[in-house]
């Protein structure tokens, strides 16, 4: 386990000071601040004709924007720099941590500290279930989309991360979900309640369906085959008219009733929030005692070896389809919620842009860390919706934020930990550490 | 000897053949293991060994020949040949691999109780519900998961990363995964390989408890100070066919085994 002290980061002037003071350090440091300077040169020379040069050419005029040059050179100069003390950094802390035997994230530690923990849970949980009256009933409508993807990123999470299966198809059950509800509600009329496991349980078997065939398939094969699932199903949405009316799409979705009660739009918008709230928990509990279990397990294994998961006695057939399945299955419910939350499905709402951003919270936030994706979602619905100027840049931003991920810490924002177990020696000492 | 042959063998592989396009690794391969024996499989390197393995536990499919297995206390007899890796598995034989293949990320514990899965049963419902018979199959997990990491002296890094164990450790812990597995027939891929003198030491008394226990033991070595001290009866191939069987001090003498080491004037 990581000590404290090393956990709370250190003082910046002292943490430099300390760096000059060995011979070692200057030289890389005169190294980095050698190759920021380049970077940064090449960068103005890139970026000089975007940058730069502004023509005109409707007044036939070409300005020079001197200025920018030295807004590119000091950018590219600083943001090099501090890459490459993060790569020096975390090189360190490697080899320190080389011996230590399980890594933990401050709020893994945190969360796993006996005397932090429930303290904790219950601020966030009184602060979760307090919002909608400390805040609008807008902020709580946005809450409620960023509490949905929370369950997507953790279904998504129990087939990309804990098994290592690369769905990018995962959109394709969440509009089996929403579609569900959607036209058994305008057949058969029923209600919410009853479409929620039946919509749940639909993906769950198109799950299984997809699964059968491309199981077999490995890493970027299943991700094409599964993007293309994901698109057919789109296409089949757009164009049966007879079974789903189309681009149009389907309108008059009733929200979840309580009751038989009348509501307002606006208690009717609380109510959803709480609605997935619950959800959240449950899904929570569940994914977490699904990856500490011997399924949990045995995905990990998968995601790691499949040979040597096979030649461990594993079916991984049996485990993938239950991994795929189990994944749409939250999908099919949290489409379900979609459909009554918008009142209103199309397929337009059911794009590959849903899956990237579904696997963007996994990737980001942690593979196969429940924390993590929970983070990732906060983060990457919450930050567009309150930052407006950046959701024009979205795509960009999250390619950018992808790939700086890659570079600097691969394993998410919150790496997943291991269970860890006390072993007292002798016959039957071994005691099950208890989680909850 | 005539006491042996009466015995039916547990391991038995009759004309065996593989072929990678125009290569044939395995060329009419004849053998057999008996019952708590310790049988070596040694060989110039290429010469169709770890070829064999993956043979036997599914992973490749063999192009001809016959490989049935034989559970030593029913003695009910089953034909592997089409059979996936995690049956073969279930049925009784367990392997380890050359180059090395834990699940690096997870813990010593984990890995080991991975080798639990095909003797435990619990799945989606019971993982969620946590029921009795979960809880006390998942105690038994960990119970016998650390005795066997006991016995093969790691129990003191359970809670270690599998990837941050030292070589020979990561070695013993294959063995460990695989004797989890609860085989009667182990086989273990060059496992004395990158140990120093003291780990193999180790390793050969590892070996020897394993063999007392009741486990059948098909080993392929290099080290051949290890293989004569250890094993009952050694399997010669060359060129992916049989070129000698029999004890070490048979072995040790054989012309053609000599040539083949040694090369053609070696003899
Ligand atoms: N998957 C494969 N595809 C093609 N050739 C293979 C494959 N596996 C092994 N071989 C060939 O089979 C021969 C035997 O290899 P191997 O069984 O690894 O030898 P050993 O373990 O005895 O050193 C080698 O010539 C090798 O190139
Ligand atoms: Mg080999």
């Amino acid at each position: 386990m990581i000590t404290v002290k090393e956990l709370t980061p250190i003082n910046g002037i002292s943490a430099f000071r300390r760096l000059f003071s060995c011979k070692k350090n200057k030289k890389i440091i005169c190294k980095a601040l050698k190759r920021s300077l380049l970077v940064s040169l090449w960068f103005v020379f890139l970026t000089f004709p975007i940058m730069v040069i502004k023509v005109n050419p409707i007044e036939r005029t070409v300005s020079w924007r001197w200025g920018n040059i030295f807004y590119v050179a000091i950018g590219s100069f600083v943001i090099s720099l501090l890459a490459k003390a993060w790569l020096v950094r975390k090189e360190r802390s490697a080899a320190r941590q080389a011996s230590c035997s399980v890594r933990a994230s401050i709020i893994q530690d945190l969360l796993n500290r006996p005397g932090c923990r429930y303290p904790l849970v219950v601020l966030l949980l009184g602060v979760a279930l307090l919002f909608p009256h400390i805040f609008s009933t807008y902020q709580a409508n946005i809450m409620t989309t960023a509490l949905m993807y929370i369950v997507l990123g953790l279904g998504l999470n129990l087939v990309v991360g804990v098994a290592g299966l690369l769905d990018l198809g995962y959109v394709a059950f969440y509009a089996i979900g929403a579609y569900s509800y959607a036209l058994l509600n305008l057949h058969f009329h029923l209600g919410f309640w009853v479409a929620l496991p039946i919509g749940g349980l639909l993906a769950a078997l198109f799950g299984v369906l997809l699964g059968f065939p491309v199981l077999r398939l490995r890493g970027d094969y299943l991700a094409i085959v599964t993007l293309g699932f994901g698109e057919i199903l789109r296409l089949i949405l757009e164009n049966w008219n007879a079974f789903s009316r189309g681009p149009s799409g389907i309108s008059n979705i009733p929200r979840p009733g309580f009751f038989g009660l009348e509501m307002s739009l606006d208690h009717a918008m609380i109510y959803m929030y709480y609605l997935m709230i619950g959800l959240v928990l449950l899904t929570i509990f569940m994914v977490n005692r699904l990856q500490d279990s011997r399924l949990g397990r045995a995905w990990l294994a998968l995601r790691e070896d499949e040979i040597a998961c096979q030649a461990m006695g594993i079916d991984k057939t049996r485990i993938k389809l239950i991994a795929f399945s189990l994944g749409a299955f939250w999908a099919g419910l949290i489409g379900v919620v979609f459909a009554a939350k918008t009142t209103f499905v199309n397929p337009a709402s059911f794009t590959f842009l849903e899956s990237a951003i579904i696997l963007a919270i996994v990737v980001l936030g942690g593979m196969g860390s429940i924390v993590g994706v929970i983070c990732g979602a906060l983060i990457l619905i919450l930050l567009p919706e309150y930052l407006r100027a950046l959701s024009e840049y979205r795509m960009l931003a999250f390619g950018a934020i992808l790939v700086a991920m890659m570079i600097f810490k691969p394993e998410g924002l919150i790496a997943g930990v291991r269970r860890t177990y006390c072993f007292q020696g002798r016959k039957n000492a071994a005691a099950l550490q208890d989680d909850e | 000897m005539m006491n042996k042959r009466m015995n039916k063998p547990i391991l038995d592989v009759s004309g065996l053949t593989m072929n990678f396009g125009g290569i044939r690794a395995l060329d009419h391969l004849d053998f057999e293991v008996q019952a708590k024996e310790i049988v070596a499989l040694i060989g110039p390197n290429g010469a169709g060994k770890t070829t064999l393995f993956n043979c036997l536990t599914g992973i490749y499919q063999p192009s001809s020949g016959e490989i049935h297995l034989a559970c030593p206390q029913s003695g009910k007899q089953t034909r592997l040949n089409d059979l996936k890796p995690n049956k073969i598995t279930e049925k009784g034989m367990a392997r380890t691999f050359q180059n090395i293949r834990l699940f690096s990320q997870m813990t010593v514990l984990e890995n080991v109780m991975i080798g639990r899965h095909c003797r435990t049963h619990s799945l989606i419902l019971g993982a969620i519900f946590r029921d009795r018979k979960t809880r006390e199959e998942e105690q038994e997990t960990v119970n016998k998961s650390c005795e066997i990491l006991e016995k093969v002296g790691l129990s003191g890094q359970v809670n270690e990363l599998a990837g941050n164990l030292s070589y020979g450790a990561q070695r013993r812990l294959e063995i460990a995964r695989a004797l989890a597995t609860e085989p009667f027939l182990l086989l273990l891929d060059e496992p004395a390989a990158g140990m120093n003198p003291q780990e193999t030491a180790d390793l050969v008394a590892l070996i020897r408890q394993i063999r007392d226990e009741g486990h059948a033991i098909l080993l392929i070595e290099h080290d051949m100070k290890l293989v004569m001290t250890l094993s009952d009866r050694i399997v010669v191939m060359d060129y992916g066919k049989k070129i000698a069987q029999g004890t070490p001090a048979e072995i040790r003498i054989n012309r053609e085994v000599i040539k083949a080491y040694l090369g053609e004037d070696g003899g």
